[in-house]
């Protein structure tokens, strides 16, 4: 296997609605500062791979625009994922793998304040046995919910805690959205949306991009002073549907935190996709991610979610924890379908 | 009850939005309505594009100089189309055409009329059709369509930026 | 050049796609039997019966064709209560999102139950099938569960 590092990430500040730029005009200071960042100039980049949602959009090949923020004359070497950013990000690892190009930029982004993210989400579900009923992704994670909280002792004060726990790291990062001090006995006191999960224990709408450029070999030792070298990476599905299976626990996430080699080493920082503060505590549970671990230091996908970003942003922020020196070793992590169907595992360490 | 097994499932999807033009396409459709056509020019490429992008396609610099471009232009491109198109109300056959509008360097789409469709040619000379003032919106449809102008055809030459 | 709020352009828009899905053998045979108020699910050489039915074994991925008649009733194995039905719900007032597994199937599904209260609610309680009225060919041809008179 080639030795790949991301060796630069840039993400906008993740808003509620931004109803004056459109994607292009969101991702273009986006891309322009990670390419900086990277030292890499922007023709020379060997490969470009975004991750994005028509249905985000409203629009069929919504991702063709955005190249614009891009520059695709000459014409490049470009490919898209309708999944998270995370996805390109494998996809980029694996083209790099060839050899025939030595860095990738990698970006994923999505404005979902333009349609209805809960309504959109039925539309991913099996169209014949569960779009029909109309079953959002708040509806969806509750059942979620309520099946870990039955199943091994977790409480609602354990979701709650979660949520707190989210919004107080997000006050130290600039491009969060939801930030604060709630105390957990504060937020078991709000209303239910849909039971058990209440609206901090689900994740803000919001309209953001992120990138990232991986770069091979000698090239990252010469670009960045500490890249954050990909150790494993890995990512597994379950079946569809929710009826067949424990929705309390992830194996998907398990076999994807076993074949990147989670355990190989210790973690420093986590950062987990976790859209509903419950599936936390299930993917801490499936990659045997113990106390000693700092998890979504960032503030995680509770207090910010672009939806198609958000994946790729968790790789991102927990390569910056080796880029600025804070971690050695760290793990991101991406989820996409209802109840974690399918897992992403990205590990990282300092050389 | 029927005898006869089910085949097919109608799963119709509906979903609402509401979209934001951007800044640079706010003013590019704006533009309309005040009955202009605004391009913008790259600083670093010199290429003006039109609809405007906000970046250039090509360098990615912010192109914010605005440029107002003629009502009149060349046919570079151009199809005549037999089916009807169910959102608009047009005899059939109908030609689409791109138009390289004088001043610009790249075309933009749309309708020919008051020309028979086998009398259009690539490097016919075309001027915009606007809509009365008060009927312009801003939007691309404030000019119904382009029409023959007259002059003489000129010489394009189709691949001129292959190599740019 | 930049602009306020009030110059920024947006408008409402529509997607709109009048999908026909065809069912195939297996799905087609368990929506036409619903239609006619029978359950069916299908059995998997391993013995475990999915209800709705899958094509393949989601453990083998060998395609499935053993039908097995399924009753009406089973029980919730998990459950979310819904205070504010959306539009597209499949009821319209307060109810329950469940996982239902039907007596003699090893697999849950999901629908709702119209329970009339969250108290009502209980995993491992035992509901049964609500048929609609008029029958469409599809998963709502169940209009929802309802709990078992206790």
């Amino acid at each position: 296997m080639r030795d790949v590092a991301v060796v630069a990430f840039a993400q906008s500040p993740s808003v509620r609605q931004d109803s004056v730029h459109n994607e292009v005009e969101i991702l273009t200071p986006v891309i322009a500062e990670a390419i900086k960042r990277s030292g890499i100039p922007r023709k020379q980049i060997g490969f470009t791979c975004s991750g994005s949602c028509d249905y985000l959009a409203g629009v069929p090949f919504a991702f063709v625009q955005a190249l614009d923020a891009v520059g695709a004359w000459p014409p490049i070497r470009e490919s898209h994922v309708e999944m998270d950013g995370a996805w390109a990000l494998y996809e980029a690892w694996v083209r790099l793998q060839i050899g025939d190009v030595d860095s990738a930029l990698v970006y994923g982004f999505g404005k979902s304040s333009i349609g209805d993210p809960r309504e959109i989400s039925v539309a991913q579900l099996d169209p014949y046995y569960l779009a029909p009923l109309g079953p959002d992704s708040v509806s969806v994670a509750a059942i979620q919910a309520r099946a870990l909280l039955e199943s091994n002792g977790h409480t609602e004060r354990d979701l709650a805690e979660v949520a707190a726990r989210s919004l107080r790291n997000a006050k130290t990062n600039p491009n969060a959205q939801v930030k604060g001090d709630f105390e957990p006995d504060e937020l078991l006191e709000a209303p239910y949306d849909v039971s058990p999960l209440r609206s901090r224990d689900c994740p803000p709408i919001s309209d953001g991009a992120a990138a990232v450029v991986l770069v091979a070999g000698d090239l990252a030792r010469k670009v960045c002073e500490r890249p954050a070298w990909i150790t494993g990476n890995d990512h597994r599905i379950e079946a569809h549907s929710l009826g067949a299976r424990d929705l309390a626990k992830s194996p998907s996430a398990a076999l994807a935190a076993e074949k990147a080699g989670v355990g190989d080493g210790p973690v420093d920082v986590a950062e987990l996709h976790a859209p509903f503060s419950h599936q936390e505590l299930i993917l801490r549970a499936a990659m045997g991610l113990g106390e000693e671990v700092e998890i979504n230091p960032s503030g995680g996908a509770l207090a910010a979610n672009p939806i198609m970003a958000a994946g790729l942003i968790r790789i991102g922020e927990a390569a910056s924890r080796i880029m600025d020196g804070s971690a050695n070793r760290v793990l991101g992590h991406a989820t996409s379908g209802p109840c974690l169907q399918q897992n992403l595992v990205c590990v990282m360490e300092a050389r | 009850m029927s005898d006869e097994p089910l085949t097919v499932l109608r799963s119709p999807l509906r979903l609402e939005y509401t979209y934001t033009a951007g800044e640079t396409s706010s003013r590019f459709l704006r533009g309309f309505a005040q009955g202009k056509i605004l391009g913008r020019r790259c600083p670093e490429c010199d290429k003006v594009y039109v609809p405007p992008r906000g970046n250039c396609p090509i360098c990615t610099s912010p192109m914010t100089a605005e440029i107002e471009l003629a009502h009149t232009g060349t046919i570079t491109k151009f199809c005549i189309v037999n089916l009807p198109f169910a959102a608009r109300n047009i005899e059939i056959p109908y030609v689409s055409a791109s138009v390289l509008l004088d001043g610009a360097d790249v075309p933009i789409f749309h309708l020919i009329q008051e020309v028979p469709y086998d009398e259009i040619r690539i490097g016919m000379r075309v001027e915009a059709a606007w809509e009365k003032p008060e009927d312009r919106i801003p939007g691309m449809e404030s000019i119904m369509y382009f029409r023959p102008t007259g002059e003489p055809d000129v010489e394009i030459d189709l691949f001129e930026d292959a190599d740019a | 050049m930049t602009q306020t709020q009030s110059e920024i352009l947006s408008a409402p828009h529509v997607l709109e796609y009048p999908y026909k899905r065809s069912l195939g053998p297996v799905i087609g045979r368990f929506f036409t039997s619903l239609k006619e108020r029978r359950i069916e699910g299908v059995r998997t050489p391993a013995g475990r019966v999915i209800v709705p039915p899958t094509e393949y074994d989601p453990d083998t991925s060998e395609p499935l064709s053993e039908f097995v008649e399924i009753g009406e009733t089973g029980i919730v194995t998990s459950w979310a209560w819904v205070t504010q039905p959306r539009p597209n719900h499949p009821l319209q007032r307060p109810f329950a999102w469940a996982l239902v597994r039907l007596d003699g199937a090893d697999t849950a599904m999901l629908h709702a139950v119209d329970a009339g209260a969250e108290s009502a609610m209980r995993t491992g309680m035992r509901v049964h099938v609500r048929w609609a009225v008029e029958p469409q060919g599809g998963i709502r041809d169940i209009e929802c569960f309802e709990p078992e008179a206790s």
